[in-house]
């Protein structure tokens, strides 16, 4: 399902002492297939905007007792909004929001934290019992959680009758996003999966990120806060700040934006990173973000110099680069 | 932190915030006092005065005031009926040759008049009410509840660990607001449904909130617990304080008022000729 949003704005308690705008006239379409990163600093807007696609925040227009307003005159006309997920418009009221929830997996910010049921297997089978039209039959239940359960790596017999809190804080993230992709959504959105994991296991939750996307949920919109992880893995970058999107971004383009970036108050891929300091310096590298893109891309850097400047003698030390 | 008007602080600057919370509370008893002291209409008019003063200096907007009255419009109009019908008053209304008198009801002159009385009383309490806790943080607000209860730390009662239990629970409440929404709308992309079906069915659907909701907050109070110890917090007599309530002109001028209002209904009370 292609992802389609223009000129969307959202404010938190509106006409009140507390009115925030989160979002300001946010344009971003994402193809169906992609990998999409969203990056931002902290209160950029990220979390409000990935929780409208598959509306948990409903645009005013799409409320129940929403009614339109008749505009003022002389008072310039905003462009229309769009929100469209597949053939879903978010704007509209009379939209199955249930229906759309079904094809839109979210997986929030610390996820186990909304682990409830007694065991690892009733928790699971949570999301696929709320959404079926019908009582589910108990097989069809029982192979769709081990499909799941054994997806995001973990040992369907020895944990399905387990409770969920007596399980170590990966699994417990692991179960509750098994709890997400049960129901095997079209498009998987996760709100920081990695935070709070130590550098393993947010190698191996990448990779699992990989493997759903391969052959579960087509498309896969994540947010981060490592410009690193965000570089390596996904086909697409969209830069948040403050509440708008400022650049989107292919992983080649973001390693060529360390200027931009770095005034946004956001961490440069560690590759470009040393592609900056070398730049200072004088020398020009272009490669994309990956540490063996960078690798390769220096090698081929060294290796062209040492063909322009054959067999010199060695005078002092040899610099290194 | 959606709809709860009620207890919730009304971030401005005015003389009704910048009062010490002590005064304020004084202020608040001492009104109620005059309130119920009033014996005739004119010592409601006067009350309400003051009421329109402390609304106005406070700068909160008169909405979001009133909206306090809303979760209780309900009682005021309950005690009112109740009044109407019930009140043993002599002269019964008569309108058009009837006697407003049926089985054991009874719509009489005082009845009616006490009814006025009581929605007046009720309406004064809760707005002056609001204003107190929309002008004034929880936090300074049990601040200014415990140096007032000093004197029972005489008989022994943990006065302190009773205010700080309170704003502590004060202080969590929006935390757990924000909590619960969190939880809800995990759930919900879960495909939970808190919003249809039977009684039954939705207390169910409860349960996947609650549980949550429950280990989330004992996770906090054991993180508070630690943080609190970790920085030597054990309540002692000898604590000092970081912010200290100090007594200023303003203070003076409202219980200046507050004299004034509790006077003037009392000598109106012995002076005034009564209405109706
Ligand atoms: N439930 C809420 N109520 C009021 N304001 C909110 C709420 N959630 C987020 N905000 C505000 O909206 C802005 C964007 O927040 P968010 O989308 O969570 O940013 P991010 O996920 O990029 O850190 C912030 O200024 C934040 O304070
Ligand atoms: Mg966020």
């Amino acid at each position: 399902m292609r992802i389609r949003a223009e000129h969307l704005n959202y404010t938190y308690n509106p006409g009140t002492e507390f009115a925030v705008q989160a979002l300001k006239d946010v344009s971003l379409t994402i193809e169906e297939g992609e990998f999409f990163g969203v990056v931002g600093h902290t209160g950029s807007g990220k979390s409000t905007f990935i929780q409208h696609l598959n509306g948990l925040i409903l645009q005013p227009s799409a409320q129940k007792k929403y009614k339109p307003k008749k505009p003022k005159k002389g008072a310039p006309v905003p462009p229309p909004s769009l929100l469209h997920v597949g053939d879903f418009d978010l704007l509209d009221k009379k939209t199955d929001f249930r229906a759309l929830r079904a094809k839109v997996g979210m997986v929030f910010q610390y996820p186990e934290h909304q682990l409830f049921a007694e065991t690892v297997f009733d928790d699971v089978a949570f999301g696929l019992k709320n959404f079926a039209k019908e009582p589910l039959k108990g097989e069809t239940v029982e192979r769709a959680v081990k499909d799941a359960l054994e997806t995001v790596g973990l040992d369907y017999a020895a944990i399905k009758d387990r409770s969920p809190f007596d399980l170590s804080g990966g699994q417990k993230r692991r179960v509750a996003i098994a709890g997400v992709i049960v129901t095997r959504p079209e498009v998987l959105v996760l709100d920081e999966p990695a935070a709070g994991l130590d550098p393993l296991g947010k190698r191996e939750l990448m990779s699992l990120l990989h493997r759903l996307h391969a052959d579960w949920c087509k498309t896969v919109v994540f947010v981060s806060h490592d410009m690193d992880e965000v570089a390596q893995n996904c086909s697409r970058v969209a830069v948040f700040a403050d509440g708008g999107v400022k650049y989107t971004l292919t992983p080649r383009e973001l390693f060529s934006r360390f200027g931009d970036l770095e005034e946004l108050g956001l961490e440069l891929p560690a590759a470009a990173k040393v592609a900056r300091l070398l730049h200072e310096k004088g020398i020009d590298i272009e490669s994309d973000c990956t540490p063996d893109g960078f690798a390769d891309a220096a090698a081929a850097y060294l290796s062209s110099l040492r063909k322009e400047t054959p067999a010199q003698p060695r005078d002092g030390e040899g610099g290194q680069a | 932190m959606k709809d709860v008007t009620f207890g919730q602080y009304y971030p401005v600057d005015s003389f009704v915030h910048k009062c010490d919370p002590r005064m304020k509370i004084l202020f608040l008893i001492g009104y109620l006092v005059a309130v119920f002291l009033s014996a005739d209409f004119y010592g409601l008019a006067a009350c309400a005065a003051v009421l329109v003063l402390c609304v106005a200096f406070s700068r909160v907007p008169v909405k979001s005031v009133l909206r306090s009255v809303k979760g209780v419009l309900f009682l005021i109009v309950f005690t009112a009926i109740l009044n109407l019908l019930f009140y043993r008053g002599e002269t019964t209304v008569v309108i058009a040759d009837v006697p407003l008198r049926w089985w054991i009801f009874n719509i009489t002159v005082e009845g009616i008049r006490f009814m006025i009385f009581v929605m007046c009383r009720i309406f004064m309490l809760v707005m002056i009410s609001a204003v107190l806790t929309l002008t004034t943080t929880p936090v300074s607000l049990t601040d200014g509840l415990e140096s007032l209860l000093t004197p029972l730390k005489w008989i022994r009662v943990p006065v302190h660990a009773l205010a700080l239990i309170m704003s502590i629970a004060l202080r969590m409440i929006p935390t757990l607001m924000d909590e619960i929404e969190r939880i809800m709308n995990a759930q919900r992309a879960r495909g939970a449904d808190f919003s249809h079906g039977g009684p039954v069915k939705r207390v169910k659907a409860i349960i996947p909130v609650l549980v949550p909701l429950l280990l989330s907050a004992l996770r906090r109070a054991e993180e508070l617990g630690d943080a609190m110890e970790a920085r030597c917090y054990t309540g002692s007599r000898t604590r000092t304080r970081y912010k200290k309530l100090t007594f200023t002109w303003r203070d003076l001028l409202l219980a200046l008022l507050l004299a004034a209002l509790i006077a003037g209904v009392v000598l109106m009370n012995v002076y005034l000729p009564p209405i109706l």
